[in-house]
């Protein structure tokens, strides 16, 4: 493996790596197109969703396993 | 040899159900459970699963074993660590694909049969739902609703486990196999994780993460699996010829429901070995100051941007140490094919994988670094890009999407529900189900290809005679039970006979299918095999 691809320089007092820098956010109709996909997936699963999500996630308990 | 080696998956469901007994008490989950595997065996054809009377043989298990070379004292065990003692009120049988079915504490758990690829592994998982389901239906069908999870986590502080099997050859020093291994296990969530709502045990903090399971892990190595849960488990029970093999035990991995993520997951750690036996050097430089406080670093942040400490001082990001071990495999096989390394020669797929989607390509070396590094590339530009490939990506996006339109925050009920249903086995209600059937969680196995390996088992390891002798002589009732090295038959006089198979690549169709199509009872077949008194 390369190094020096993975190298984070740390500044000489050892403090914290600096802030990497963001991805490029994804272009705006990408993100819209994504957004439209998951909003019909959202509908499509809309009547299957517990309808009591408190009492359905309180009830769910399960002894540990390994 | 190369992605190939001999491989499987074992799954403990989560489990509810609205039944009471007479006196209105919710029935244990050890007796729902037991009642999940006792239906299968009930409501599946003659042939496709032994009685859940029959025996486990518990001959070869060895739990207390450690690998760094000594025993622990029974007397000190937890009693959840005896998993060698057969609890006559539990349910067990062993199914014709060559699995074991069985109740594990509390929870049913579908062992898959030993396979040799990833993508055999992927089928033979999916499988195992398969089990599960129609278990469920024939629950149903006598009027007891049950629901089983394909998850590992209740958001209350209880874990069970999804555990990995990979045959290792005994040369590997165990002390380097951990040491080696241990960053790949902390970083492998960014390509291999289920996704979980909920920071924390007991999720106590709000939030999302990569993994099921990493905030359940307290310690590097160690022989314990249900407390203290170690980064490397150390039980040294290989099921195997014991001079030559060793059977890593991964603990630390999600129970997954997207292929290409399960795919992932096995074809990442199996070349990671592969490196760790013929290259070991590659991967030297990449030790963690702090593994276990690492691992919930890497999981706790979806935008994959904290980095985590190395020994050396640098520090990396999650992805960079993926794509750092994606390196040195691909380094690893450039050296191996330039030296004529056979351990990195590709085989021609044998039987399993003649059946798979597309090519045999996928089974291959070549078919896991083509995807790694696609879902690598595609995580570094967006992580979203990955949502049809990397189930925490899949799950992140759709929840985080509710999210945005509800105008909540992580701590919404709403969305741990959904994280609790993601996993639901039923086609009906599971999130999961429902983003395969839709087609946004890419297939690499297609329906039919898992519904032949419900019954059918993996023509290329000893699950196959296993599978084989539960088919055939089953209904008859001349199998007495199975383990992963052993299948007990009964011979003419009624006795039972242990034919033994320590060798998981033996046993094959291959190897001994001439043999069985030669006979239609195990009294006659037993003499032809080297058998011994049970």
């Amino acid at each position: 493996m390369s190094q020096q691809q993975f190298d984070r320089r740390r500044d000489d007092a050892g403090g914290e790596a600096p802030e990497p820098e963001a991805p490029p956010a994804a272009p705006a109709a990408q993100t819209q197109e994504r957004d439209a996909a998951l909003d019909s997936l959202l509908d499509e699963i809309d009547g299957v969703l517990e309808k009591n999500a408190s009492e359905f996630v309180h009830g769910f308990v399960q002894k540990g396993g390994q | 040899m190369s992605v190939r080696r001999v491989m499987g998956i074992e799954t403990e469901f989560g489990i509810t159900s609205t039944q009471l007994d007479r006196r209105g008490t919710p029935l244990s989950p050890m007796l729902l459970s037991a009642q999940v595997v006792r239906a299968y065996a009930a409501g599946s054809a003659a042939g496709d699963a032994l009685p859940t009377s029959a025996g486990w043989d518990y001959a070869d298990e060895t739990p207390l074993r450690d690998a760094r070379g000594f025993e622990m004292a029974r007397a000190l065990a937890d009693r959840s660590q005896l998993t060698d003692v057969d609890d006559p009120a539990i349910a067990n049988t062993v199914l014709s694909n060559g699995a074991r079915f069985y109740v594990d504490h509390a929870h049913p758990e579908y062992s898959a049969p030993e396979v040799t690829s990833p993508l055999a592994a992927v089928r033979f998982d999916r499988a195992g739902e398969l089990v599960a389901l129609r278990a469920l239906e024939t629950l149903a069908a006598d009027g007891q609703e049950v629901r089983l999870y394909k998850n590992n986590v209740d958001g209350k502080g209880a874990s069970y486990g999804t555990h990995e099997n990979y045959l290792v050859p005994r040369s590997v020093p165990f002390d380097r196999l951990a040491r080696l291994l241990i960053p790949f296990l902390v970083a492998r969530p960014v390509i291999a994780g289920a996704g979980r709502v909920g920071l924390g045990q007991a999720s106590e903090t709000p939030g999302f993460q990569l993994s099921q399971r990493a905030d359940y892990l307290e310690a590097e190595v160690g022989l314990e699996t249900t407390l203290r849960r170690p980064i490397v488990n150390t039980r040294d029970e290989p099921h195997a010829t014991p001079h030559l093999h060793r059977r890593l035990h991964v603990i630390v991995g999600d129970a997954t429901m997207a292929d290409v993520t399960t795919y992932l997951a096995m074809g990442s750690l199996s070349l990671v070995l592969r490196v760790i036996e013929t290259h070991p050097e590659l991967l030297e430089g990449m030790t963690l100051a702090h593994p276990v406080r690492s691992a919930q670093v890497v999981s706790h942040d979806p935008s994959l941007r904290a980095t985590v400490p190395l020994a050396d001082g640098r520090e990396l990001t999650g992805l960079d140490l993926v794509e750092a071990h994606l390196q040195a495999v691909e380094q690893a096989r450039d050296q191996a094919l330039a030296s004529g390394d056979e351990r990195w020669a590709e085989e021609p797929g044998q039987g399993s994988a003649s059946t798979d989607t597309q090519t045999t390509s996928q089974a291959g070396t070549d078919g896991v670094l083509a995807r790694w590094r696609e879902v690598v590339d595609a995580l570094r530009r967006d992580p979203a890009e990955a949502a049809g490939q990397v189930e925490w990506v899949a799950k992140h996006s759709l929840l985080g999407r509710f999210r945005q339109r509800a105008g909540v925050g992580w701590d919404d009920p709403r969305l741990a529900a959904m994280d609790i249903q993601w996993h639901d086995l039923d086609p009906a209600r599971g999130l999961a189900q429902k983003l395969r059937a839709a087609g946004h969680l890419e297939r690499l196995v297609e329906d039919e290809q898992i519904t032949t390996a419900v019954t059918a088992p993996p023509e290329d390891t000893r699950a196959w005679f296993r599978g084989e002798c539960v088919r055939r002589f089953g209904p008859q009732g001349d199998v007495r039970g199975a383990s992963w090295d052993s299948v007990t038959l009964l011979d003419e006089r009624r006795h039972a006979r242990r034919v033994r198979i320590d060798e998981p690549t033996s046993g094959t169709r291959a190897q001994v299918g001439p043999v069985l199509a030669r006979h239609t009872h195990t009294a006659t077949l037993l003499g032809e095999l080297a058998s011994e008194d049970a």
